[in-house]
């Protein structure tokens, strides 16, 4: 079923542990480029992702605009047919030799909430069919309580169970993130990937989601990962946070060390980009050269190196490996090898 | 709705009333004039009048000798008193001619038109699922195919392989040599033994433009975000298709398929002449070939008005398959 490219796998496997429900290991997903019926090339989306999540936890995955986070989150949930390389256990199975009777089943353990919550919910089906077809497909509830189950659903999700009847087309956008969410709970799920779930949102509707997908979590014990370029939202509601660049994971640790300790170069860049809310307090922001590379053809050795202030030159050519820093805090960085 | 339904009614009316006066008007300036042609072979006749007395005489006969305005209205106030005329190249009242062929037109195409449905839209859902595929790329060749044919050169194909090679089939007509002596079932099987290739043609010429519109609403539906959530659910494959993309792919259908219901009354014009099929495509291409004013206008004002009913049948299906636009 999981059809590999060529690529040799280079990583070393991990071992199912028990502490984890997610174990992520040195993930790559490519797409092809065609040129009629050719491959032409291959834009490397993810490329070497590796973390691992507790339960009831919330791991917030940051990056700039086209790193592939999104898709290392798709990617995650194998909603893509297959992957390039590497390893996703979730609940120690690996998630890509399930068959497709076993992968819908597994569908109830984890969901996703879409970045957008205009596109995502089917414009020709009510409200109570879009959250109440999967409950039904996979039997969640005896038919009896099936409705009762989707108007408290509902209700967990602040909105009016009367409303059940209605299109998506009659909802503003933070009721049908609302929805969106509704939807993914409705399953029952452990682990959430919430996908830039409050971009589409303005500020005040996005405080409301963030603080509904945290009582939520209270509630009901859910592991997040959640993936946003809003870095304060990412601080507010992470345990752990991880920093995409190009396709890989360059910095991953506790929030507070993240944040108070940054140690990749890139990750110092980004976080000195938060603004500041005071207009006395002078910015010291790392400004990066150049424009981010493409992902059909990175760079050779750390993919930074071309925009990376502390440049060495063996940075050109070798390619740097996950070291752990301090306890919890890994970086993937030549800076730090001693 | 109701509201909306007698507006659009209304401005069909006024729509109609131009569109009649455009035909009348093209009518009137055929190049074969139907008096012409009868005054010219009755002046032939031994110990006639002449060409000109004929001409005078039958002109105001048939009411050719007001200008085309004068004319039109004069047409239309007979229609409006539910006077629809004669025939001239028919001879019979035009309703009545008209009854006796739009049937048969009617069964052949409402059978070529359930078989295009039947075939093409699993087929355009088919090649959409599977893009890219071995499949895909033989169906979307076949649907090329079938819309570039020229209808006369296809029939003409058919009828030189099934017809003159194979010998399964006449040539052209409706009804085989012995059909006469035939008994009721035998003269149905006969007609329908006839109908088979003219019902081949529309299907395979019609059938790709449905089958290649299915495909590309069904893959832009399949790329949607709403789909991925369907999948993520972990609804089952033929669930997410069937379900959740197909009902998406319903609307630009039904106006294509709601558009062509008219059609069914209106006849395959080119089929049924290369064919010889005694139906109303055919029946009306003689009567314009003759000059046949009454009848033409007739036939050409019902297709209009069947063209207007059918786009209104869209737009009010529209509102029946899309919840979004329901409330106008």
């Amino acid at each position: 079923m999981a059809k590999h490219d060529k690529t040799e796998s280079t990583f070393t496997p991990i071992q199912p542990d028990d502490r984890y429900l997610l174990q992520v290991n040195a993930l790559k997903k490519y797409f092809p480029i065609k040129e009629g019926m050719r491959v032409v090339g291959q834009v490397k989306a993810v490329d070497g992702v590796t973390f691992n999540l507790k339960r009831g936890c919330t791991m917030g995955l940051v990056g700039e605009s086209g790193c592939g986070k999104t898709t290392a989150g798709r990617t995650i949930l194998r909603l893509y047919r297959d992957k390039t390389d590497g390893q996703v256990l979730f609940e120690g199975k690996e998630v890509y030799d399930l068959t497709d009777k076993e992968l819908r089943a597994m569908r109830t353990e984890m969901q996703i909430i879409f970045q957008d919550p205009f596109s995502s919910l089917s414009p020709r089906l009510p409200i109570s069919e879009i959250i109440g077809e999967a409950v039904r497909e996979h039997k969640i509830v005896p038919k009896a309580e099936f409705d009762d189950y989707i108007d408290q659903v509902m209700d967990n999700c602040g909105l009016q169970p009367f409303h059940k009847d209605r299109y998506p087309h009659e909802f503003s956008g933070g009721q049908r993130q609302r929805i969106c969410i509704a939807r993914a709970l409705a399953l029952n799920p452990k682990f959430i990937v919430c996908d830039e779930p409050v971009s589409a949102l303005d500020v005040s509707i996005q405080a409301q989601i963030i603080n509904l997908l945290r009582d939520l979590q209270e509630k009901y014990g859910l592991t997040y990962l959640f993936i946003s370029h809003d870095l304060s939202v990412v601080e507010h509601i992470s345990d752990t946070v991880g920093v995409m660049y190009l396709g890989s994971l360059v910095e991953y640790g506790a929030t507070k060390d993240i944040f108070d300790n940054p140690l990749h170069p890139y990750t110092k860049a980004l976080f000195s980009a938060i603004p500041i809310p005071d207009p006395t307090v002078k910015m010291n922001r790392i400004v990066l050269e150049g424009s981010i590379p493409s992902p059909a053809n990175p760079p050779a050795g750390c993919k930074f190196h071309t925009r990376c202030a502390n440049c060495m030159e063996r940075c050109k050519t070798e390619t740097p490996v996950q070291r752990e820093i301090e306890p919890g805090h890994y970086v993937v960085c030549h800076l730090y090898d001693k | 709705m109701r509201k909306y339904i007698i507006k659009r009614l209304l401005i069909s009316v006024v729509i109609l009333f131009f569109v009649a006066f455009i035909i009348y008007a093209l009518m009137r300036c055929l190049p074969t004039s139907y008096v012409e042609n009868m005054a010219r072979q009755k002046s032939m006749q031994p110990g006639s009048k002449s060409f000109e007395e004929w001409m005078e005489q039958l002109t105001a006969a048939y009411n050719m000798d007001k200008g085309i305005i004068l004319g039109f209205f004069g047409w239309m106030g007979n229609i409006l008193k539910g006077n629809f005329g004669d025939s001239w190249r028919w001879t019979v009242p035009v309703v009545e001619k008209f009854h006796d062929t739009v049937w048969l037109s009617f069964v052949m195409g409402a059978i070529s038109f359930a078989l295009e449905i039947l075939i093409a839209i699993p087929l355009g859902i088919v090649a959409a699922t599977k893009q890219y595929s071995k499949a895909d790329y033989t169906i979307s060749v076949i649907a090329l195919a079938g819309i570039s044919l020229p209808t006369f050169f296809f029939a003409s194909l058919l009828k030189l392989v099934f017809s003159v090679k194979l010998g399964w089939f006449d040539l052209y007509g409706l009804v085989g040599r012995s059909y006469d002596q035939l008994d009721f079932m035998g003269q149905l099987l006969d007609k329908a033994h006839h109908l088979v290739l003219p019902i081949i043609t529309l299907v395979v010429v019609s059938m790709g433009s449905l089958m290649r519109y299915t495909r590309t609403n069904m893959l832009e539906v399949l790329n949607a975000d709403y789909i991925r959530t369907a999948r993520a659910k972990g609804l089952p494959e033929k669930k997410v298709i069937y379900h959740h993309a197909f009902r998406n792919t319903l609307i630009p259908l039904v106006t294509i398929i709601g558009g062509s219901l008219p059609g069914l009354f209106s006849g395959a014009l080119i089929t049924e002449t290369l064919y010889s099929i005694p139906g109303i495509g055919f029946t009306s291409y003689e009567s314009m070939v003759a000059g046949d004013i009454p009848f033409s206008m007739f036939y050409l004002v019902f297709s209009a008005i069947l063209t207007l009913l059918g786009n209104l049948l869209a737009d009010i299906l529209y509102a029946v398959v899309d919840p979004r636009v329901r409330i106008a």
